[in-house]
């Protein structure tokens, strides 16, 4: 089950903003109801299921509603309609003591300036959340203190926030977020305010952290390739709806409409797609067949060189064509002209890496996984076909 | 048109007050000269040398060797002048209106910061307050309170509050929103924001309000001593009216000591504290 549900979630702002919402069902536009009702809709009717362990990115431009929909998810600020599920339980429902309940245990936030607490110390920050559900002090300082050493600001914890850099500051933030072992954490526009290469690492370390934790996380971003870098799934939003939900490669490959299809443009889809995603079905054989079989093999498919692997599928190297002629008239046999050092990537790798692999290489590029199973194979056309927009793997041809 | 007769509306409001609230006024009075009468002597307890070496001592904790020295100094001086006890009168009148300034001010001033209904009223209040001309309601105060050093205390508070309230309300307003929707967001209840984050923040702003309504009762204490309240404003005052040039320096200099070291110390104290923190 989703951890957190949002069903048809709107927040307007005005004096009667109940008539909005009955405006919207009726097929008002939002620019009719601000010019003619004076109401402004800053979310409208979003729904969409979060599941557990997954980064779920809401990505927007500025006024698109994405920081209002991040405050109704803890309450910030109130929803005007729907419902907000939190394991199934209706977080407009609760009252004050359970809805501050649920703040302190499930959802923490990380704020896009930090709102580090300029008179506490780093520590004294990272406990507050500890702090004011009255957990006695030195458990409170023991779990401070692990919280730290995960965003590695172990040694720092008596500085004052002020003492400490943009990108460290906001480590702070995560800290104090991660301090309470929230399920749930709601990062708004958390690496925005710094600079781009520490902002790089720290949504490495953010995936990583994510990986360990097994956190769900809602990352807010007007970023794009923030969003396609960290995000297991993006939901994209524009003048408060919500245009598409989908993987990075979804919104990419199938835009849902024009305004994805123009957001997505420019995006360099060497950053986004992966080897897995290029890469064909490979031909292989196995060690115990001899040249001649392999030969007639090549020659039967159109192509230049096969995988060899055994029979748990695993790789054990490349022979060219060339070779396995060479090998027949000399009648030697496949594993004297075996290429074991050929090239091969994970199927995680992303393609602008995998450039400078093909380039170099003679022979096509084996995928495999953990286990050194092959999965399949890349050419150099495939990866420019990919970059080209050709959508579906395989149909790319071999031309190695 | 004929005159409003507004004069005689405020005469008879106020003489309504003294019949209707007088248990209540006494009840006040008296609490507030016990204060005053605590103070003078706990001040008056020690011998001046032993109290100035306290005094001193606590300048130098506060850390600045110049005012140390200020302060041993000065009120040596006006010891040797003859104005210790009229010193240390008019130091227990201030510090009681402060002190209950303080008590009223931050508490209203932090509603004032809350609630935008509270601020609509409060805010002209003190406008009034702090612009209406303190002889005028010293006679309201007389009446209530009758002569002596109560009513000294009354008009001062009056005319003091008004700084620790707006200064209260705005620190508290100046706290980034980000801080407060951070506090909220780890689930604060309303008293954990406010003690945790908002006051604390807000603390050299208040201070500086309090800093200034001590000032603003010592500036009081001439003004009090028309309506009987004893101290060094007292002697300030009969020196003037008996053309007394010498003399009224004398009493104004002991005033001014007073008040350089009382708004150094005060500011002093904060400074210290963040250090400190």
């Amino acid at each position: 089950m989703a951890i957190l549900q949002v069903n048809k979630v709107s927040k307007l702002f005005g004096t009667n903003p109940e008539q909005g919402i009955q405006l919207l069902e009726q097929g008002w536009g939002k620019t009719r109801i601000a010019k003619e009702k004076n109401i402004t809709v800053g979310v409208n009717r979003v729904s969409f299921d979060i599941h557990e362990g997954e980064i779920f990115v809401i990505m927007g431009l500025s006024g698109s509603g994405k920081s209002t929909l991040v405050r109704l998810l803890n309450r910030l600020i109130e929803p005007t309609s729907g419902e907000i599920l939190i394991h199934g339980k209706d977080l407009r429902k609760m009252n004050k003591e359970q809805l501050r309940e649920v703040r302190r245990k499930k959802i923490s936030m990380v704020f896009q300036k930090f709102a580090l607490f300029p008179h506490r110390s780093v520590v004294e920050n990272v406990e507050y959340g500890l702090e004011i559900q009255k957990v006695d002090k030195s458990k409170r300082r023991e779990a401070a203190m692990k919280s730290l050493e995960l965003v590695g600001l172990k040694g720092w914890e008596e500085k004052m926030p002020d003492q400490l850099s943009g990108g460290m500051q906001q480590r702070v933030g995560l800290a104090r977020a991660l301090a309470n072992d929230p399920e749930i954490l709601l990062m708004d526009e958390a690496f925005s305010a710094l600079d781009p290469l520490i902002r790089r690492d720290m949504q490495d370390e953010l995936i990583e952290l994510q990986d360990k934790m097994k956190k769900t996380i809602v990352f807010i971003t007007h970023d794009l390739d923030e969003a396609l870098r960290i995000g297991d799934r993006i939901a994209l939003m524009k003048d408060g709806s919500i245009v598409q939900i989908g993987t990075p490669e979804e919104i990419l490959t199938q835009p849902a409409n024009d305004y994805v299809e123009r957001f997505v443009e420019d995006v360099d889809l060497s950053k986004v797609l992966t080897a897995s995603r290029v890469m064909r079905r490979p031909e292989t054989i196995t060690m115990d067949r001899g040249p001649r079989v392999a030969l007639e093999l090549m020659r039967e498919r159109g192509i230049s060189n096969l995988f060899v692997i055994d029979r748990s599928k695993k790789l054990l190297g490349v022979i060219t064509a060339e070779d396995a002629s060479d090998a027949m008239k000399n009648n030697r046999k496949l594993e004297d002209i075996l290429i074991t050092d050929g090239p091969s990537v994970g199927p995680d790798t992303l393609l602008n890496e995998l450039f400078e692999i093909t380039s170099m290489s003679k022979v096509p590029l084996a995928v495999v996984d953990d286990n050194g199973r092959l999965m399949g194979v890349i050419v150099r056309g495939a990866v420019l076909g990919a970059l080209a927009g050709e959508s579906k793997s395989g149909e790319v041809t071999q031309d190695a | 048109m004929p005159k409003i007769p507004l004069a005689s509306w405020v005469d008879s409001l106020v003489e309504w007050m003294g019949d209707v609230f007088s248990g209540f006024f006494d009840a006040i009075s008296l609490i507030i000269e016990k204060i005053v009468q605590l103070f003078t002597d706990l001040f008056m307890l020690p011998h001046p040398y032993l109290f100035i070496v306290i005094l001193a001592v606590i300048a130098y904790f506060l850390g600045r060797l110049p005012l140390t020295l200020f302060t041993a100094i000065g009120f040596l001086l006006i010891d040797n002048l003859g104005y210790w006890s009229q010193t240390m009168s008019t130091l227990s009148l201030v510090i009681t209106a402060a002190l209950i300034s303080v008590l009223l001010g931050v508490p209203l001033g932090i509603w004032a910061a809350y609630s935008r209904s509270a601020s609509r009223i409060i805010i002209p209040v003190l406008d009034f307050m702090q612009t209406m001309p303190a002889f005028v309601y010293l006679l309201p105060a007389v009446t209530f309170f009758s002569l002596g050093v109560v009513p000294g205390v009354i008009a001062s508070v009056i005319f003091a509050i008004p700084p620790t309230i707006r200064l209260t309300r705005l620190g508290i307003m100046q706290v980034s929103g980000e801080l407060t929707e951070a506090a909220d967001a780890f689930g604060s209840t309303s008293g954990q924001k406010l003690f945790k984050v908002q006051l604390p923040l807000a603390m050299p702003t208040l201070m500086a309000g309090i800093n200034q309504t001590i000032m603003l009762s010592l500036s009081m204490v001439v003004i009090a001593s028309m309506i009987g309240a004893q101290g060094i404003g007292a002697e300030v005052y009969r020196a003037v009216t008996q053309l007394q040039i010498g003399k009224g320096f004398e009493a104004g200099l002991a005033v001014v000591i007073l008040a350089i070291v009382l708004d150094r110390f005060t500011q002093n104290i904060f400074k210290s504290k963040k250090r400190g923190a």
